[in-house]
């Protein structure tokens, strides 16, 4: 169909992974700058666009239960916590003062996962029988509860205030978290955790994409428009519902037990409301139910910070006795960019995208 | 027996917390739909507000109080004309989430306020105390206790008696018909979310009044009223305080008698006795103890 790209005559190149050539394109083009940028980016940057990954690796869990199954969870913070002392616990030091059992990323890193969905998966039921806000509120005490016992089980966390190592990144005698070699280019510590989240994303991305497109995402997306409807057209809700939390904490798990490999410290209080607010917005933020825009929602929450910190040497109220540090100012705007987001720019990042697209695509006769 | 009557004492002080914010919480989403995040950000600038103005600037308290709520209530109305009114119509949940955002940069501001020390409210009770049989109660709670007595009867008075009463009560039943009968809709959600943002700021000057005084961890205490507000059912005001009753006395039995009984819960376990009764609740009643059911057509 050379010349038409949007026009589909099959359903199997209606539901392909990506639609048209340009698409491929794009990916390709991206990938060639993620793959280029580790060796041009400074450390700090490094760590920052490697929690990226990591970050839209959650989101895109959050993004399957909340975007495309209509369940909106506050929870994802209680997820990532079980996916991090999962880790943690997992691949610790047999002999330290906290739980380890010493074993290889091979066994942690799914394990980690697999912990968070079984976890997600028995909470699903309560889920199943509630519906919109009231889904929203249980959740919210799920992360209050976490946090609870997360903070008294001190063999596992190591309790407020001391915390713990977080999961090691040892896969099969490979070393993460080292300097070294790989393929004979000597790389630093962050430029391998860079690329292992460059990896994981890049699989996790198309395993969700995979879920939305098949059977189980169109039974997501049905029960999402009106759950009603589905389950006259045989959408088993119960099931479907179970499946979509699990899927999410399984994303959820795999994120929560990287996510504080850089910073190589993780305590119980990270885990608040206030962590699920943050995933809330990557998806609100990139674009409810698009795999891109979690990814895109991601890399602006995680990068905001940076971004304001270059930006609030050159604002004029922030010099000298502005009266509000950096920290301050960048939770500030993060509030408000959200407000502007939601009330300017439903779609989110995805959807200024779409529209800029659209407007190239008939250009030059785009009104 | 002492024992039981001063957790009760406490429980009822506690539950006059959260029923002035499950009051809020439910007003504002009885009539306009949005679940309002942004009550922990109308609770601190309600406290800080009085604070000020009785402590810093010196002003008779009684009066300061008035002031305070009021700062806390204009700061809702403006909220909701400027950032919540242009969602109407939006999914519920984005707006929940915009109000989130609001309540983040509201807090960030008020906590730099604050700032570490603890803030005072200069509240006329201090820390007195005086007995009743065996038990010791403090003044404080009291007060707590009629004035939030006093608020949810006036209330009820308005929903019940006033025409504008009527007319918010006729906006949550169906907003179309409504504005076909003359009603300013618009004005009445911002009467909502005055109302809300009073309510808040009231309860966050009564928080102040406690030992802790007014510090940045004060907003917590709207957050463990949505418990209430779910237990009492989202669209009921009168479960909304029949729903703080219950979450505010199973704080404080818990706080009392847990230590002894249920050690292995870990200490501060009160702290998360709200959520634990909200998801038995939700269990058995999936809309709470008196919220409307959701009705399905097929």
């Amino acid at each position: 169909m050379r010349g038409r790209p949007q026009l589909f005559t099959s359903y199997q190149s209606d539901g392909a992974m990506l639609r048209t050539r340009v698409q491929w394109l794009w990916l390709a083009l991206g990938l060639a700058l993620l793959v280029w940028l580790p060796f041009v980016l400074e450390r700090s940057d490094l760590i920052l666009v490697a929690t990226t990954f990591v970050a839209a690796v959650g989101a895109i869990g959050l993004n399957l239960v909340t975007g495309y199954a209509g369940q909106v969870s506050l929870g994802h913070a209680f997820f990532l916590a079980v996916g991090a002392y999962t880790g943690a616990a997992l691949s610790g030091d047999p002999e330290g003062s906290v739980i380890g059992l010493g074993l290889d990323m091979v066994l942690w890193l799914p394990a980690a996962g697999l912990v968070a969905a079984l976890v997600g998966a028995l909470v699903a039921p309560i889920a199943v029988r509630l519906r919109g806000l009231y889904l929203a509120l249980v959740t919210i005490g799920l992360v209050f509860l976490g946090e609870h016992v997360f903070r008294n089980w001190r063999e596992l966390t190591g309790g407020i205030g001391v915390g713990r190592e977080p999961a090691r990144l040892n896969l099969a005698g490979f070393h993460f978290d080292t300097e070294g070699e790989v393929f004979g280019i000597s790389m630093i510590r962050e430029q391998k955790i860079y690329f292992l989240g460059l990896v994981l994303l890049v699989v996790m991305g198309f395993m969700a994409k995979n879920i939305a497109r098949s059977r189980i995402g169109r039974a997501f997306s049905a029960i999402r428009d009106r759950d009603i409807a589905a389950s006259v057209m045989g959408v088993d809700l119960t099931r479907y519902k179970v499946v979509a939390f699990a899927v999410s904490s399984f994303y959820a798990g795999v994120a929560g037990s990287l996510l504080f490999t850089v910073t190589g410290f993780v305590d119980p209080t990270s885990f608040s409301l206030v962590l699920s607010v943050l995933y809330i917005a990557m998806v609100v933020i990139g674009g409810i139910a698009t795999i891109s825009g979690a990814i895109m929602g991601a890399a602006f929450v995680t990068l905001l910070p940076r971004f304001i910190e270059l930006g609030s040497g050159s604002i004029w109220f922030l010099g000298e006795g502005g009266g509000l540090t950096t920290g301050q100012l960048e939770r500030i705007l993060f509030g408000v960019l959200v407000v502007v987001f939601l009330i300017a720019e439903p779609l989110g990042l995805y959807g200024i995208w779409f529209r800029i697209r659209n407007y190239w695509k008939a250009w030059p006769f785009s009104y | 027996m002492t024992r039981f009557l001063q957790a009760t004492v406490e429980g009822l002080s506690l539950a006059s917390i959260y029923a002035l914010l499950a009051l809020g919480f439910v007003i504002i989403y009885k009539s306009s739909q949005v679940l309002s995040f942004a009550q922990p950000a109308f609770l601190m600038v309600g406290g800080y507000a009085t604070s000020y103005i009785a402590v810093t600037m010196g002003v008779n308290f009684w009066l300061s109080v008035v002031l305070g709520v009021s700062v806390a209530a204009l700061l809702a109305a403006t909220f909701e004309r400027v950032a919540v009114r242009p969602m109407v119509g939006k999914p519920v949940f984005s707006v929940a989430i915009l109000t989130i955002g609001l309540d983040i940069s509201t807090r960030v501001a008020v906590d730099d306020l604050i700032g570490v020390n603890i803030r005072s409210v200069g509240d006329p009770w201090g820390f007195n105390t005086f007995k009743l049989f065996d038990a010791v109660v403090q003044t404080r709670a009291v007060a707590m206790i009629v004035a939030t007595i006093v608020v949810v009867a006036l209330l009820a008075a308005f929903f019940r008696y006033s025409r504008t009463g009527l007319a918010m009560r006729a906006t949550a039943l169906d907003q179309e018909t409504s504005l076909v009968q003359g009603i300013s809709v618009g004005r009445i959600f911002a009467l909502a979310w005055l109302l809300g943002g009073a309510l808040a700021g009231l309860a966050g000057m009564f928080s102040a009044t406690g030992l802790g005084g007014l510090s940045q961890s004060n907003y917590l205490l709207a957050l463990k009223a949505l418990p209430a507000v779910v237990v009492g059912g989202l669209d009921s005001v009168s479960g909304a305080v029949v729903g703080a009753l219950i979450i505010g006395l199973a704080e404080a039995y818990t706080a009392s008698y847990q230590g002894e009984f249920l050690p292995f819960l870990g200490s501060n376990f009160s702290q998360v006795v709200p959520y634990v009764v909200m998801v038995a609740v939700l269990l058995v009643r999936p809309y709470g103890l008196f919220g409307t059911k959701e009705v399905v057509r097929v």
